[in-house]
């Protein structure tokens, strides 16, 4: 078969029919595979739930969306579905499910999404668990920092600024749990978590 | 047999050599080298020693058995020098074997890979240094409190830009100590005098002009000076900055190295002043509390731009316009 | 050229990695680790010999002077209808992959290949040449995330060699990227003489 020739009509025709052949097989694939994509993430979430909770018969009370976050209100607590409200972290996007008992402190946390520096940033998913330099299981959120801000937690080594977002969502949670169940967080919220990255920035100079 | 050798920079004139002028710096850094070994002990001893040995055997065992060279380039001094300025860089209490791995990049990465002396783009012993910064952040930013004697059980304290950044300026040491080296920091950074007296001497012997350091620290007083006036709660006052810090080190030993800087006076002043700048900017806003070595290693890389845009006139040599007319 | 010399083509004489100098967005970005580098080629590998099939099929009906739009859309619908499969059905990829998957649509490997060979030549030996360099551009990858991980933090493929507290951070980070690339192409020319 010869080489369409470059004309106008023939260049409009073969566009149009390659943009309609690849939509109609996105459009099919889309259908086919939305329905077992739904069924993982929501499977994902509920798993999750139990995770953070430390619990296999949680059950979800209530949910509530309160301040960007989503909160799953049980008997024993909350899981807390949160972003780094600054949204400073180091690759932007990093999304946690924290667990929280009814005193705010952290059951255990997990995290959904991250777009950090693979080997660096992505040890946020373990560094900060049970048993670990960075651990935060069992300390009341809220007024969690990094040692740089003169908290009490050590960052991920070369990685302080993950660090500090992922500290920023786990209180942030906690002060949406407190608003969604109107039961007040003894720390100031306000400065500990609300803070753009700017304003810490000077904070530390 | 081959009477003119066209080599690269740095070209030699009256009578100076590579070798005359690598020393010169060494001895210029005796001071500085005699004041960390009273005030850091065996640590400094043992880190120095290290640094310098095993820059000699990198660069000799590369040159002998990678580039299958004959010619010895370690008797010019300038490996020596390289392992001088990086153990000046490192904390007196830092495992030999980070500081092996330091020299194996300084002279290896740095320094060989481009050809070696004088092919370098970037400063060997700061390339050193910044891979050991990135790499063990842990071992490079414990630094042992001055006038300790021990190697490796060395008490450790925070120094002052480290307090800097933290916040805590109200636990600064005094101006005297800064001056002296009664702090807590890398070898070299320990006594802003003993670096000035070399300084002195270097720039009577003519092995460097005035025009990088002066413009390094004029730049540096200029920008924290007025950041201080503005507010002086969060902004140190320009004359802590300048004494604490890699800053007089950076500035007379490693911005100044021949290769990696611009050629002529208005080039090194431009050169000088944007190290400044970038060092002020990173020590104040970025998450390292000392910014000398990325400022002087980014402006190598602009060192041959520089020289392009600031080449002397030559003479007899009419503005492009005037030649069109 | 007959398609065993094409294969051989691609993952040797004309490594994508190494020879080519192609994707080098994935190349430093995604190697951080062997695994890492390792599925990102495979990954690349699929894209890769479809896209070079289609484009092959299709290159008699595609006018000179619109290919580049034509390649572009086919390639990049090929990586949705890919990136949909796996989160649909291979959930566990997904969450090593899943940051990946999106870049090879940017990946100059595809499209270089698509201008360069597929559009020049038969379906089989399009489809050699999508393995051929896949496999190349696998090789490369694993190589260069292997010896970051060995270098950064002591393991390869997540075993042990040596403690962690030894591995040089550097490498895990971009500029240990560039430092080890450059080196492994230089040891490879070497090499080859």
């Amino acid at each position: 078969m010869k080489k369409l020739e470059s004309t106008w009509y023939n260049m409009a025709i073969v566009l149009t029919l390659i943009s309609v052949v690849a939509g109609a097989a996105l459009a099919y694939v889309n259908d086919l595979t939305a329905g077992p994509i739904k069924a993982i993430q929501e499977k994902n979430e509920q798993n999750a739930i139990k995770a953070v909770l430390c619990s296999d018969d949680a059950v979800v009370v209530k949910t509530e969306e309160v301040d960007g976050c989503t909160v799953y209100i049980t008997e024993q607590g909350a899981a807390v579905k949160t972003e780094d409200p600054a949204n400073g972290s180091f690759g932007g996007g990093l999304t946690i499910m924290v667990g929280l008992d009814q005193d705010f402190h952290v059951l255990g946390y997990n995290v959904l999404q991250s777009n950090e520096t693979p080997g660096l940033g992505a040890k946020a998913s373990t560094w900060f668990q049970k048993g670990q330099k960075g651990d935060i299981i069992g300390k009341s959120a809220g007024p969690l920092a990094v040692t740089k801000d003169k908290g009490e937690i050590d960052a991920i080594t070369a990685s302080t600024i993950t660090s500090r977002s992922f500290l920023r969502a786990v209180n942030h949670a906690a002060a949406a749990y407190s608003k969604a169940v109107g039961r007040k967080l003894d720390v100031n919220i306000d400065t500990q978590s609300g803070a753009s990255p700017q304003q810490e920035n000077k904070k530390h100079n | 047999m081959n009477k003119l050798t066209v080599s690269l920079s740095p070209h030699v004139h009256s009578g100076d050599s590579v070798q005359k002028n690598m020393y010169g710096v060494c001895i210029a850094l005796l001071p500085a080298m005699v004041c960390s070994l009273y005030f850091f002990g065996l640590g400094a001893a043992v880190v120095l020693l290290t640094s310098i040995a095993s820059c000699v055997l990198f660069e000799w065992a590369i040159t002998k058995y990678i580039l299958g060279r004959d010619k010895v380039t370690i008797i010019d001094g300038s490996a020596i020098l390289t392992g001088i300025l990086l153990g000046f860089n490192l904390p007196s209490n830092l495992p030999i074997w980070i500081v092996i791995i330091g020299a194996l990049v300084a002279i290896g990465v740095g320094k060989m890979t481009f050809g070696g002396l004088g092919q370098n783009p970037f400063n060997p012993a700061l390339v050193g240094r910044v891979f050991l910064l990135i790499s063990f952040p842990a071992q490079m930013t414990t630094w042992p409190v001055s006038g300790t004697v021990g190697y490796l059980d060395a008490e450790t304290g925070a120094t002052p830009l480290s307090l800097i950044s933290s916040g805590q300026i109200d636990k600064l040491p005094d101006h005297i100590d800064l001056l002296l080296g009664g702090i807590g920091g890398s070898l070299g950074e320990v006594s802003a005098l003993a670096l000035l007296a070399g300084l002195a001497y270097m720039l009577w012997r003519k092995i460097i002009t005035w025009h990088i350091p002066v413009s390094i620290l004029g730049s540096v007083t200029i920008f924290t000076g007025i950041l201080h006036l503005a507010d002086h709660t969060q902004y140190v006052s320009p004359e802590l900055q300048l004494l604490s810090g890699g800053l007089i080190l950076g500035a007379c030993y490693m911005a100044t190295d021949y290769v990696t800087s611009p050629m002529t006076p208005k080039g090194q002043i431009i050169y000088g002043t944007a190290i400044g700048i970038l060092t002020v900017i990173i020590r104040n806003w970025g998450s390292y509390p000392e910014g000398m070595s990325f400022a002087i290693l980014i402006m190598n890389a602009f060192t041959p731009l520089i020289n392009n845009y600031c080449k002397p006139k030559r003479f007899g040599e009419k503005p492009r316009k005037e030649a069109a007319k | 050229m007959n398609n065993f010399k094409v294969i051989l083509n691609g993952i040797i004489k004309e490594n994508p990695t190494f020879v080519l100098l192609l994707g080098m967005c994935p190349t430093l970005g995604t190697t951080s680790s062997a695994i890492n580098g390792m599925s990102m080629g495979l990954a690349t590998m699929a894209v890769l010999i479809f896209s070079n099939l289609i484009i092959s099929l299709i290159k008699n009906l595609i006018p000179d002077m619109v290919r580049i739009p034509s390649f572009i859309v086919v390639i990049a619908s090929l990586v949705t209808i890919l990136q949909m499969l796996i989160k649909a059905y291979a959930p566990d990829v997904d969450k090593s992959l899943g940051l990946f998957i999106p870049l090879i649509v940017v990946n100059c490997v595809i499209l270089g290949r698509a201008e360069a060979f597929a559009a020049k030549n038969g379906p089989v030996s399009s489809v050699c040449d999508g393995i051929g360099m896949g496999l190349g551009f696998t090789l490369g990858l694993t190589l260069l995330g292997a010896v970051r991980e060995i270098l950064g933090t002591g393991c390869i493929f997540n075993f042990s060699v040596f403690p962690e507290q030894y591995g040089a951070l550097v490498f895990v980070l971009a500029p240990g990227a560039f430092i080890a690339l450059g080196y492994l192409i230089a040891i490879i020319n070497k090499i080859k003489g």
